[in-house]
């Protein structure tokens, strides 16, 4: 079983805070791997923050295979941070020989086309990328994205966070939002990419739970859109309905929970809005998830966003402070990272409530 | 001493025989009386018997001329071992037996003319679905859930769905509003009583299974709809609130459609779909068939029609393609019905039928409301034998075959697959519906299994299958009215209550343990089979 969690603050902080949210709940969890998305970032990438970011796992050869394809294509790299590796023995992490974080320029023909172009411009290279290094084994690209860092491994959360110095808050590494996962997806193969959060254009999305229509969801996804592929895990089903319905459908986003969980014919017969809930339902049917669930989200505007499935199988709260609000599997989590909020305002959303942290930290929540 | 001859044809050349045993016998006659077929009678043989009357034993040998039941010899009153006589019998003396040296199957076809009959396909003697189960369970981390006490979603859409982007919405305040109409879609019960005809069936069976349905819809709430078959429906339901619960058919000979057509004004409610019927899967290629024997009185007038063979053409006249099809019969049955009732297709199983779906798909008209497979296990009321045997295809990997097609162009679900042909075979719909969703139906169809639960006792071995005799024994299938009187309309429709509120917890029973509280249209991970074949052609997983 999974636990996730994520932290949105109005303060920058460093990824041990997201460590420190998940290793109470390691019971729930299996210390099989570390996996985080970070954006709005500070430190060493303030002064990037439209450029896109990469973050990859490679080998030798898959760097230089990924920098002559970058170079092709004519992004030009302006930042690099490469992370300074503390390689003392006994860590339990199944580590890639490099791991970098390069900030580009676009290509020259791209500087002045429109927002929608470079974001498929920047997807397009990431796919590209992808199958580039997947050749082999070369390497792994998580995310190529402005003011968006991944980073996941596997092995144990605390050996990982001591390989990459994620213990030391030298202030380098540093996020108003971090969105994280402690396990390795053992559903399937253990392959980096089947670890969330999963990425897609300025979408995150982390998962606990198992989603008992993957089939469905993927047979019907596949041919949705191009970025919707690997399908490793059965939790990146959410994602890529997550994108389709804000991105792509462009609806409004409480429609997504009435895309995953829709409400029974018998309920949406008696709604108002009852003719658009039927032709969501019936258009959606094949992207509906019928298993036990937690989600949650962050979307490119900086929102959180999580809900459950519909018999609340899966269970979430979500608590803070004026400053940083957190989000996590169970309330231990909570706990240890925001010992001073008051317990009694912590949320625990119901199986139709959908609950959203705007960039402001006010919690907005709603039943679908 | 009687002579015959080698060629005579006598009851050692039918499919049954006659078991009968003089000493149990009281001549009650009641066999006699029941038997439609006229296949035994009364008739007196000469027995060497042994007596004795005295008060001491004085055993005396003696021919005597004693009364007993007789098998008729020929064919044209040949015993279909529906057992009727045996049911009756109140001394067990009687029965029809199999008779394995039977020679029917070459004398049959006297007078040029083709075996006719009732039933489903006699040859084909396995069942695909019964060699998949469910076999991925819900366990630990994704719980089963509890059939008797989570609320299940069980609908099936018919009607035109469209992808999400095709949908008229605007946004406006957070909301989605849905600016014009879209295509009519009825999210009813994944089971439809299939299309038997007023004609095909007695009126009494009809009845039996509208009062059924208008239970399950209206005591239940199990929105389950019945197709009218070709032959239109009785004015007064087309004029009553229950027309909602039909769906009305129109085939090739377009029988009854001039009553429905001058009932259009008067009726009060919608139906809940036109179904096309362009093929049936026990006879594909061929079109209907009512033998004159059964266009009684009121058949004529609920069809427009003489007494006389009543034989729909294989194909709509004027129909010359698929697209033809979709620009005549769907929109002008769709504007018949202001576009306000879906419209569907039934089409026999066949090796084209995914260029039939794939052509229904891209139509640019978005018009059609469901695709109806039939397999070459679907029943018939009279169907020449050489059709119902062997022509015809397994419903099954066609079904997965429409299904994929779909999910290659990512239009799954844009017109729903319905399944049926062989469906409730062994008396388990609810599995067998269960597998069908599975691999990518929406819901199934039934009908052979309705009037089975009617009292009709035919089978795929031979036994009845005189659908088309008019002389069907339990009445179901007969307009005679000594024989319709034969069939409690109340109990029938019972029967068919009770299977179907089984039918419902079955499923839940099979959706619970997969963790699903709404229908698992092609989640074909949930299913396994030992057969490595099978497993390759359906896409399923292999197990042993």
């Amino acid at each position: 079983m999974c636990r996730i969690g994520a932290i949105k603050s109005k303060v920058p902080f460093h990824p041990s805070q997201a460590l420190r949210l998940m290793l109470p709940q390691q019971e729930g969890h299996d210390n099989s791997g570390f996996a985080m998305v970070m954006q709005d970032l500070d430190g060493v990438f303030a002064g990037y923050k439209d450029k896109p970011l990469l973050s990859l796992a490679c080998t030798a050869h898959g760097a230089k295979l990924a920098e002559e394809y970058m170079k092709a294509q004519n992004f030009v790299r302006d930042f690099e941070w490469v992370p300074k590796i503390d390689r003392r023995p006994g860590l339990d992490i199944k580590a890639m020989p490099l791991y970098m974080f390069r900030c580009y320029d676009y290509p020259e023909e791209y500087q002045n086309v429109s927002w929608q172009e470079k974001e498929e411009l920047l997807l397009d290279t990431r796919l590209a990328l992808r199958r580039l290094l997947e050749k082999d084994d070369q390497g792994y690209v998580f995310s190529f994205w402005p003011d968006v860092l991944t980073l996941k491994e596997i092995g144990d959360p605390s050996d990982i966070a001591t390989y990459f110095r994620l213990w030391d808050d030298n202030g380098e590494l540093m996020a108003k939002n971090v969105v994280t996962q402690c396990r390795q997806n053992t559903n399937y193969d253990i392959v980096r990419y089947a670890a969330h959060p999963f990425f897609i254009q300025g979408y995150t999305l982390c998962a606990n739970g198992e989603n008992t229509f993957y089939t469905k969801n993927t047979e019907y996804q596949r041919s949705l859109h191009r970025g919707y592929n690997g399908f490793e895990s059965d939790s990146q089903n959410f994602l890529y309905t997550l994108h389709y319905v804000l991105h792509e459908l462009k609806w409004p986003i409480k429609y997504f929970k009435h895309v995953i969980t829709p409400l029974p014919f018998s309920e949406i017969e008696k709604r108002p809005d009852n003719k658009e809930l039927t032709a969501i339902r019936q258009s959606l049917a094949h992207l509906e998830i019928n298993g036990p669930n937690t989600i949650i989200a962050m979307l490119p505007d900086g929102r959180m966003m999580t809900c459950c499935d519909s018999k609340k199988l899966r269970p979430v709260v979500i608590g803070g402070d004026e400053t940083t609000k957190a989000i996590a599997s169970e309330v231990c989590g909570l706990n240890v990272v925001l010992p001073n909020r008051n317990p009694e305002l912590d949320v625990y959303p119901n199986e139709r409530e959908v609950v959203v942290i705007t960039p402001e930290l006010e919690v907005q929540r709603w039943k679908q | 001493m009687e002579t015959i001859k080698t060629l005579d044809i006598t009851f050692n050349d039918l499919n049954w025989k006659i078991e009968y045993s003089p000493e149990r016998c009281t001549m009650c006659g009641s066999c006699v009386a029941v038997c439609s077929f006229q296949a035994i009678e009364a008739g007196v043989e000469r027995h060497s018997k042994t007596v004795s009357t005295a008060r001491q034993p004085e055993p005396v040998q003696q021919h005597k001329a004693v009364p007993v039941i007789k098998q008729v010899n020929g064919l044209a009153n040949a015993c279909v071992g529906c057992g009727m006589c045996e049911k009756v019998c109140p001394n067990r003396a009687i029965k029809p037996v199999r008779n394995e040296n039977t020679r029917a199957g070459v004398l049959g076809r006297s007078g040029g003319t083709p075996i006719k009959r009732g039933g489903r396909n006699n040859l084909i003697k396995d069942n695909t679905l019964d060699k998949i189960v469910v076999g991925r369970i819900s366990q630990m981390t994704d719980p089963s859930l509890d059939a008797e006490r989570h609320t299940f979603d069980i609908l099936a859409p018919f009607g035109r769905v469209l992808t999400p982007g095709e949908l008229p919405f605007s946004t406006a305040g957070g909301e989605l509003k849905l600016n014009s109409s879209t295509p009519p879609v009825n999210w009813i019960y994944p089971l439809i009583f299939s299309d038997m005809s007023v004609g095909a069936l007695s009126t009494r069976a009809w009845e039996a299974i509208c009062i059924a349905t208008a239970y399950l819809n209206e005591k239940h709430n199990m929105p389950i709809r019945m197709c009218s078959g070709e032959g239109g429906m009785p004015v007064q339901l087309m004029k009553s609130e229950y027309l909602k619960y039909s769906i009305i058919q129109i085939a090739s000979g377009h029988f009854g459609w001039n009553r429905i057509v001058k009932a259009l004004p008067d009726m009060k409610v919608d139906p809940a779909g036109i179904l096309i019927k362009i093929g049936q899967g026990a006879k594909p290629g061929d079109g209907g068939l009512l033998p004159a024997a059964k266009v009684a009185e009121h058949i004529q007038a609920i069809r427009g029609v003489p007494k006389a063979d009543l034989l729909s053409p294989p194909n709509h006249q004027g129909l010359y393609s698929i697209e033809e099809s979709v620009q005549k019969m769907h929109l002008s049955l769709n504007a018949a019905f202001k576009f306000r009732v879906p419209v569907a297709i039934k089409c026999s199983a066949s090796a084209t039928s995914v260029s039939v779906y794939n052509n229904l798909l891209r139509d640019p008209y978005k018009i059609c409301g469901g695709f109806f497979l039939d397999g070459i296990q679907g029943g018939t009321g009279a169907a020449n034998e050489v059709s119902l045997d062997h022509t015809g295809h397994p419903v099954v990997s066609k079904v997965r075959d429409c299904y994929q097609a779909a999910v290659k162009q990512g239009r799954q679900g844009q017109i729903p697959l319905w399944a049926g042909g062989g469906i409730g075979l062994t008396g388990n719909a609810a599995a067998d519906a269960f597998k069908m969703i599975c691999l990518g139906a929406n819901g199934v169809f039934i009908s052979k299994l309705l009037i089975q639960l009617c009292g009709c006792v035919g089978n795929e071995h031979g036994r009845c299958n005189a659908c088309n005799t008019g002389k069907c024994p339990t009445g179901i299938c007969s307009q005679d009215h000594r024989l319709v009187r034969r069939l409690d309309v109340d109990k029938a429709a019972q029967n068919i209550v009770e299977y179907m509120l089984a039918f419902d917890m079955e499923l839940r029973k099979l959706m619970a343990p997969i963790g699903n509280s709404s229908l698992p249209v092609g989640r074909s991970d949930a299913l396994v089979t030992t057969d490595k074949a099978m497993a390759d052609k359906l896409s399923i997983q292999y197990a042993c």
